[in-house]
């Protein structure tokens, strides 16, 4: 074999076609990655199952209003992302997004000396999301504390915290249009039309760019095939998308910010310094360490993020409402996002997962949550078949992991 | 110690003592290895080896004794000081994340990055590639794998490219063929050859003595936490190593170990 580069000859034989994309799955397969194959296929089948049972399921409103509902849940469910890979928990989180709300709500409120812009108010919430983030990281990553206590700990004291906020009135309604805005705004169709020609656009620039560095380094460019399938189906979703929610009001604002953030912070664990040090962190922490990477900054740094996009979530609900309330940070919040994380494919185990697992289990859960009510159903049936997919995805995560260890010789 | 008689080693210990309470791990040992060479490090458990290796990187630096690196004087702080003057340990325990694939694993915590700390993968993966060539470690299919689905030989030999990729001098392997099978421990001691060859200075620690004999040009044996002698492999038994470690040869050229000739 005369290849030019010499890299191409350590490297697998390129193989094309459908052969080749199966190939590829497997042998992630063996590495223990079930991907998000699994949860796109359960996205699918629910999608189908409730078009035949119910005929609102399947139309422009309710696909808005899916996506306003899940989008709170699935900017939370980053954060666990975030702190799964590292192979701990953060229970706090529906507290803190409690106190997101509340402090989104207080600093934007009328007669008060800090009534600031919305923008400056969301900023303020998300801060405090991280220094709380920060506070909690301390207590796991220098003193050494189980992150499971420190943020149980956590969960009992930001909630007593939003007693206190909050007082005796209970609530504070949201008059800030920028905040309620961020659930309850949607973009006109053009506008629509153009961020999917934009995200296409990046789609085909990303792709063709990273093949171009890639073949210019002599390095393997991956199976191209595969590449210009995956550009198309993602650009044929957003267009789908987009042309959905032309139908109704357009576009959600909240939808938007989901994907931009699923984007942002994708890039950050795959294609920066940082995440790779927390993919490190969750596979063999003594590894890193010796390695030379700063275990605690990062473990810190985790925790900061899970605190900040809880927070934003919580920005996220008290928009949708308008006002926060003492419900706020309450309820199935916490167990939602953690739910999301996991159902999405992220292992409870550390070390593997993706940021957009957040997005995936998001949608999961909260369409069967909507698909069941527009079927009549209560809420003991919902609760159940949430329970049951969760622990379906485990399971599976479990299993794999299993396999993987069987195989590691 | 006036002018070495040949090449100055490239890093050397003279009478370094390392002790932990009353217990002392170390008792002024003298140390060598050349480039080019391979120096087994032997000798029963507690013998000091790995307190040795662990002074020497400056995971607990010695209490009193000198460390020469190309004949100067150097003091080494922590495993950062030990990777600029180019010494790398290569741990038991490999020190690989299961869960990344061979180029990152060669990288962790060094990644090519721009200032923006985005990642430069061509350049790491082409930069893998080579070294892997370079040693000719040719039973890895795909850089892009996971360590995960990896052979034990297989992981011991990323381990092993990754501590000569960063211009490093003397590589230091504790136990390499240690829960290996027979075909995989040939292949890591091929690579380990190959170090040599290409003018490395290693230091192999290993409890088999065949494979020491197989690869080892010198034979350093601690007992007890002194230095009992060094041996050339050439001239000298499986047996006598063994009487060495075991028992001790207190008329061996205790105070001048290390010096080369002396030892024949």
């Amino acid at each position: 074999m005369s290849s030019p580069a010499p890299a191409a000859e350590t490297t697998a034989e390129p193989r094309e076609g459908a052969v080749a994309i199966a190939g590829a799955y497997f042998e992630r397969l063996k590495a223990g990655d079930v991907g998000s194959l699994p949860v796109i296929v359960a996205l699918v089948a629910m999608t189908i199952f409730f078009t035949a049972k119910s005929t609102i399921f399947f139309t422009a409103i309710n696909f808005d209003n899916l996506m306003v509902q899940m989008a709170g849940t699935a900017v939370m469910a980053i954060g666990v992302v975030f702190v799964l890979l590292l192979g701990e928990i953060d229970l706090s989180i529906g507290s803190v997004s409690g106190v997101g709300g509340v402090v989104v709500a207080e600093m934007q409120q009328a007669g008060t000396g800090h009534n600031f812009g919305g923008v400056t108010a969301i900023i303020l919430a998300i801060v405090v999301g991280a220094l709380i983030g920060a506070l909690q990281g301390t207590f796991v990553a220098i003193v050494g504390v189980p992150s499971f206590v420190v943020t149980l700990a956590g969960l009992l004291a930001f909630e007593g915290v939003i007693l206190k906020a909050l007082g005796i009135q209970g609530v504070i309604g949201i008059q800030s249009n920028t905040v309620n805005n961020v659930a309850n705004y949607f973009l006109s169709d053009r506008w629509g039309w153009g961020i999917a020609a934009a995200v296409a656009a990046a789609l085909v620039a990303t792709a063709a760019g990273s093949y171009i560095t890639r073949r210019r380094a002599g390095v393997s460019t991956g199976n191209l095939t595969l590449t210009v399938l995956r550009v198309v189906a993602l650009s044929v979703v957003v267009f789908g998308v987009v042309a959905i929610c032309n139908h109704s009001r357009g576009v959600p604002f909240a939808g938007i910010l989901v994907v931009g953030l699923i984007v942002f912070w994708t890039y950050v664990a795959r294609r920066t310094t940082f995440g790779r040090h927390v993919y490190a962190v969750g596979g063999n922490p003594e590894a890193a360490r010796r390695a030379g990477i700063n275990v605690v900054r990062i473990r810190i740094l985790v925790f900061m993020i899970s605190g900040a996009m809880a927070a934003l979530g919580g920005v996220v609900f008290a928009a949708r409402l308008s006002s926060v309330d003492l419900t706020a940070g309450s309820g199935t919040i916490l167990l939602d996002a953690i739910s999301a994380a996991v159902i999405g494919g992220t292992s409870l185990f550390g070390g593997r997962g993706f940021v957009r697992s957040a997005l995936l289990g998001a949608l999961v859960i909260k369409t069967i949550e909507n698909g069941l009510d527009l079927l009549g159903q209560t809420d003991w049936v919902k609760d159940v078949t949430t329970g049951v997919i969760l622990l379906a995805a485990v399971t599976l995560d479990t299993v794999s992991r299993r396999r993987l260890q069987a195989s590691g010789r | 110690m006036t002018a070495p008689m040949t090449d100055t080693p490239t890093l050397e210990l003279r009478r370094a003592s390392k002790s932990f309470g009353s217990v002392q791990a170390l008792a002024d040992v003298d140390f060598e290895v050349r480039d080019g060479e391979v120096m087994a490090l032997v000798g029963d458990n507690g013998a000091g080896k790995s307190t040795l290796i662990k002074s020497v990187v400056g995971i607990h630096p010695f209490d009193s004794g000198e460390v020469l690196f190309d004949g100067k004087r150097v003091h080494i702080h922590g495993p950062k000081d030990a990777a600029r003057l180019g010494i790398e340990v290569v741990y038991q325990d490999l020190a690989l994340c299961d869960n990344l694939d061979v180029v990152q694993n060669m990288y962790l915590g060094r990644e090519a990055h721009d200032v923006l700390h985005r990642l430069k993968e061509p350049v790491m993966e082409q930069k893998t590639a080579e070294t892997l060539k370079t040693l000719s470690v040719t039973t890895i299919s795909s850089v892009r794998q996971t360590v995960a689905t990896l052979s034990g030989g297989q992981r011991q030999s990323v381990a092993v490219a990754r501590s000569v990729m960063w211009n490093s001098r003397v590589v230091i392997l504790d136990e390499p063929t240690a829960a290996l099978g027979v075909v995989q421990t040939h292949q890591v001691l091929e690579l380990v050859k190959r170090l040599a060859e290409q003018g490395l200075a290693v230091v192999i620690i290993s409890h088999n003595l065949n494979d020491v004999f197989e690869v080892a040009d010198r034979i350093t044996v601690l007992r007890l936490g002194r230095n009992v002698g060094v041996y050339e492999r050439a001239k000298t038994t499986q047996q006598e190593i063994v009487g060495a470690i075991t028992a001790g040869v207190p008329t061996k050229v205790a105070g001048i170990a290390g010096t080369g000739e002396d030892v024949a």
